[in-house]
Parts: C-alpha cells; sequence; structure tokens
C-alpha cells in the first residue's frame, strides 16, 4: 500500500554536511535510528508521513471488507474475515504508534486524514462489490502489501521496521484465506467462477497500482532508498509480485486481465502492459469511485465516537481526583 | 484542536510463565483499566501473552541518547569483569 506513501514526500533537509554523513554512517552501517537519536528532519518527516500514510491505509482498509462480515455465506467465513478486519485494525495502532514515536500526536494524524489532508492507499477507494471481491482483495491486495511489507521489515527506523515485522506474521492469514475463498468458488458453478474472474478483472489492476508510480515517476525514491526507509524500488517491487501471483491465478484457473502477459524467458519474469497512470493519479488526488465515500465513513465513526471519549476521559479524571482526595485525608 | 489528548501507555506482555515482560508497543487509553482492555485487543490476539502491564508513558525515566558514551562506555575496557579474563590450569577442570 505503502510504498505509495513516498507521493509527496519532502525528504529535503537542512543540516551540516558533517551531521548528515555522520548519519548516513550509521544507516549504511546496518545500525537501526531508535526514536530519540539525531536524524535529520528530512528524515523524520518523509517517516512520518509515510508511516502514518500506512496506517490510515490501515484503518479506511477496514472499511470495504467491513461491509461484507455480516453477509459473508458461511460462520467460517465470517469469522475469518471479522478476524482479518480486526487485524487491520491493530496494524493501523502499531503504525499510529510508531508515527508517534517521530513527535507527532495521534489526534494530529486522525485530524489529517479526517480533514482530506493525509493521503492513503488508492486501493481502498474501489467498492468491494461482490463476495468475491473479499477473496480477490484478501489474495492480490494483501499479497501486494505483502510484498511491500515484507521490504519494509529491514527499514532503518526501529519502531517502523518491529511495527513490520509483527504486521507481517499476521499477514499471512489474510492472503490465505482470500485465496481459499476464490478457490470455493471456483470449484463451484459456471456462475460462482465467473464472479470470481470478475472480481479479478476489477481488482488486478488497482492491486498493482499499490506499487506507487514507476521508478522514473517516483521523485523522492532515491533519497528515501539512501536512508534505508525503503529497499527496493516500486517497479522492483510490482516484478516480484507479478511473478508470484500469475501462477497462482493459473492454479484457479482464473485469467489475469492482460493481452500482453507474457513470460519473458530471458529475464525470468513476466512481461505485461503499462498501468492506466491517469487513472492511478486521479484516485490518489481524490478522485476515485468511493474517496468521499471512505473520508465520510472515518468522519462519522469519530463523530459518534465522540461522547465516548469524553466520558471515559472525565471518568478518569473524576476517579483520578477522588484517589488524591483520600490519599490527603489520610495523611 | 479542541479535544483533549488521551493519555499514552507503554505495554509489556510476558509470553509464558518463567520469563520477564518485555516491551511490546504502545496504545492510548483514558485509564488504567480501558488501557489494560485495548493492551489485550491490540497486542494479544493471538495467544501472545500470559501477562500484561501498562505503564504510563510520561511515568517513564529514560537515559539521555546523547550520553551514552558516558552512561555506557566505561564497561567497554573492564575485561576484568568477565570469566575469560582468569587464567586457571586446564589440569583444574571446569570453573
Ligand atoms: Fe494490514
Ligand atoms: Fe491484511
Amino acid at each position: 500500500m505503502y510504498s505509495q506513501g513516498l507521493i509527496g514526500a519532502d525528504g529535503s533537509t537542512v543540516e551540516t554536511e558533517e551531521f548528515l554523513e555522520a548519519f548516513q554512517k550509521r544507516v549504511d552501517a546496518e545500525q537501526k535510528i531508535e526514536p530519540n537519536d539525531p536524524m535529520p528532519e528530512g528524515y523524520r518527516r518523509t517517516l512520518v508521513r509515510q508511516i502514518s500514510q500506512h496506517a490510515h491505509s490501515e484503518i479506511v482498509g477496514m472499511l470495504p471488507e467491513g461491509n461484507w462480515i455480516t453477509r459473508a455465506p458461511t460462520l467460517r467465513r465470517k469469522a475469518a474475515l471479522l478476524a482479518k478486519v480486526q487485524d487491520e485494525g491493530g496494524h493501523g495502532l502499531y503504525l499510529y504508534s510508531a508515527a508517534e514515536t517521530l513527535g507527532v500526536s495521534r489526534e494530529e494524524l486522525t485530524d489529517q486524514l479526517l480533514t482530506g489532508a493525509a493521503k492513503y492507499s488508492s486501493i481502498f477507494n474501489y467498492p468491494a462489490l461482490t463476495w468475491a471481491d473479499i477473496g480477490a482483495i484478501g489474495w492480490l491486495v494483501d499479497g501486494a502489501a505483502i510484498m511491500n511489507q515484507i521490504a519494509l521489515c529491514r527499514c532503518s527506523y526501529g519502531p517502523y521496521s518491529r511495527a513490520m515485522i509483527r504486521i507481517c506474521k499476521e499477514e499471512s492469514f489474510h492472503q490465505r484465506q482470500g485465496y481459499e475463498i476464490l478457490l470455493t468458488l471456483c470449484r463451484g458453478t459456471d456462475a460462482q467462477k465467473k464472479m470470481a474472474q470478475e472480481a479479478v478483472n476489477r481488482i488486478w489492476w488497482p492491486a498493482l497500482m499499490m506499487f506507487g508510480p514507476h521508478d522514473s515517476a517516483s521523485t523522492h525514491s532515491d533519497q528515501s532508498m539512501h536512508w534505508k526507509i525503503k529497499r527496493f524500488s516500486n517497479d522492483n517491487l510490482r516484478d516480484k509480485f507479478v511473478n508470484a501471483t500469475v501462477p497462482q491465478a493459473e492454479y484457479l484457473g482464473l485469467t489475469v486481465p492482460d493481452p500482453n502477459l507474457k513470460w519473458n524467458e530471458e529475464k525470468q519474469g513476466y512481461d505485461y502492459s503499462d498501468i492506466d497512470w491517469d487513472e492511478f493519479w486521479r484516485v490518489v488526488k481524490g478522485d476515485g469511485i468511493c474517496n468521499r465515500d471512505r473520508i465520510k465513513a472515518r468522519q462519522k465513526a469519530h463523530r459518534e465516537g465522540a461522547w465516548v471519549r469524553e466520558a471515559a476521559l472525565a471518568f478518569a479524571e473524576k476517579r483520578a481526583g477522588a484517589a488524591d482526595a483520600a490519599r490527603t485525608a489520610a495523611e | 484542536m479542541s479535544e483533549k489528548f488521551t493519555p499514552l501507555w507503554e505495554v509489556f506482555i510476558r509470553a509464558r510463565n518463567g520469563l520477564a515482560h518485555k516491551h511490546a508497543g504502545s496504545i492510548h487509553a483514558a485509564d488504567a483499566e480501558m488501557a489494560l482492555q485495548a493492551a489485550r485487543d491490540v497486542y494479544t490476539r493471538r495467544g501472545e501473552g500470559q501477562s500484561l502491564w501498562v505503564v504510563r508513558s510520561d511515568q517513564i525515566v529514560a537515559s539521555d541518547p546523547s550520553d551514552k558514551d558516558m552512561m555506557f562506555e566505561p564497561t567497554a575496557s573492564k575485561i576484568y569483569r568477565h570469566p575469560t579474563f582468569y587464567e586457571i590450569p586446564e589440569e583444574v577442570g571446569n570453573m
């Protein structure tokens, strides 16, 4: 989702050559950077932006799937989907905490999401139209996320890298439950198989877009690679994903919606069509099918939870006051 | 922002009986009871623990990374604190 997070990140920085060199030496020696360590402002800013966009993606990512929990076809599927969506909520929380170690508050981050100032992965601005989409999302969207997140486990920033390791451990069931849904549909009736194929047709390209713009158009990538915030290029990860996924589609008996997809013996990988970058930028900039609905849903949840947060804080204050009074009386 | 900040808590988990509690991450919660519940939901969804601690983050006193050399460097030269510094004849056996 997640290298997309680098869109708009500004790595420019103002420190002395000496400072930057010392920092780079630590990064090159694979020493993790921890919250209170000296770091360039550009490094901090890039990370806050990337980690928070990643966190927002996990939170918004609960919406398209959450929508299907009540309509899951069996209790087994329902329990699995519920657990998966709950995991995504947890991922959002691990990541917000990692961003907060860089000196930004949770309230600010939430505010940036709700006002539309922050970005999140474009994939979640597509609807989940049928039950088969839930299968395709697990297989392709979580699959793409895993590809990206495994690469981030070795990020130079300690808290982000640790959050990624934890998240990766939890992700693999997400992909497997999705694939299993599609496998069941593909072994079912013709209508079920057709439904699976249509879901893959819808989600294939948006899933490839999750890796972010072409390397040539990914402006701040170099600095991020240099600081080891990011360790593989967008295109590199996208290729890896295609190579891993096409055989899985073949096993399902489904086709990937790309007439130009072809094995290239020489590079030992698939060639595939160019992505519709106009669509990509349109969705990133707010004009996808669901952008407005997603933000509206988050705003509504925040608004409707306000009284709970207020009451909890008021209750905590009251109890702390009572405890203080009891202590004073006892002295 | 008009909204009040919800306090931050650090979460420690004891994975198994006999092990120490280990830092797992942090969460926001209004009070200790809710912090424990949130920590359970966020950090122990797969049997990661047998016991949880939550501590208000602002109650933790930490050493300053810029004092790292002063704090920890002196121990590097004190090799006589390690058993391998001492020579014991082999005939004496394991010690
Ligand atoms: Fe996730
Ligand atoms: Fe996931």
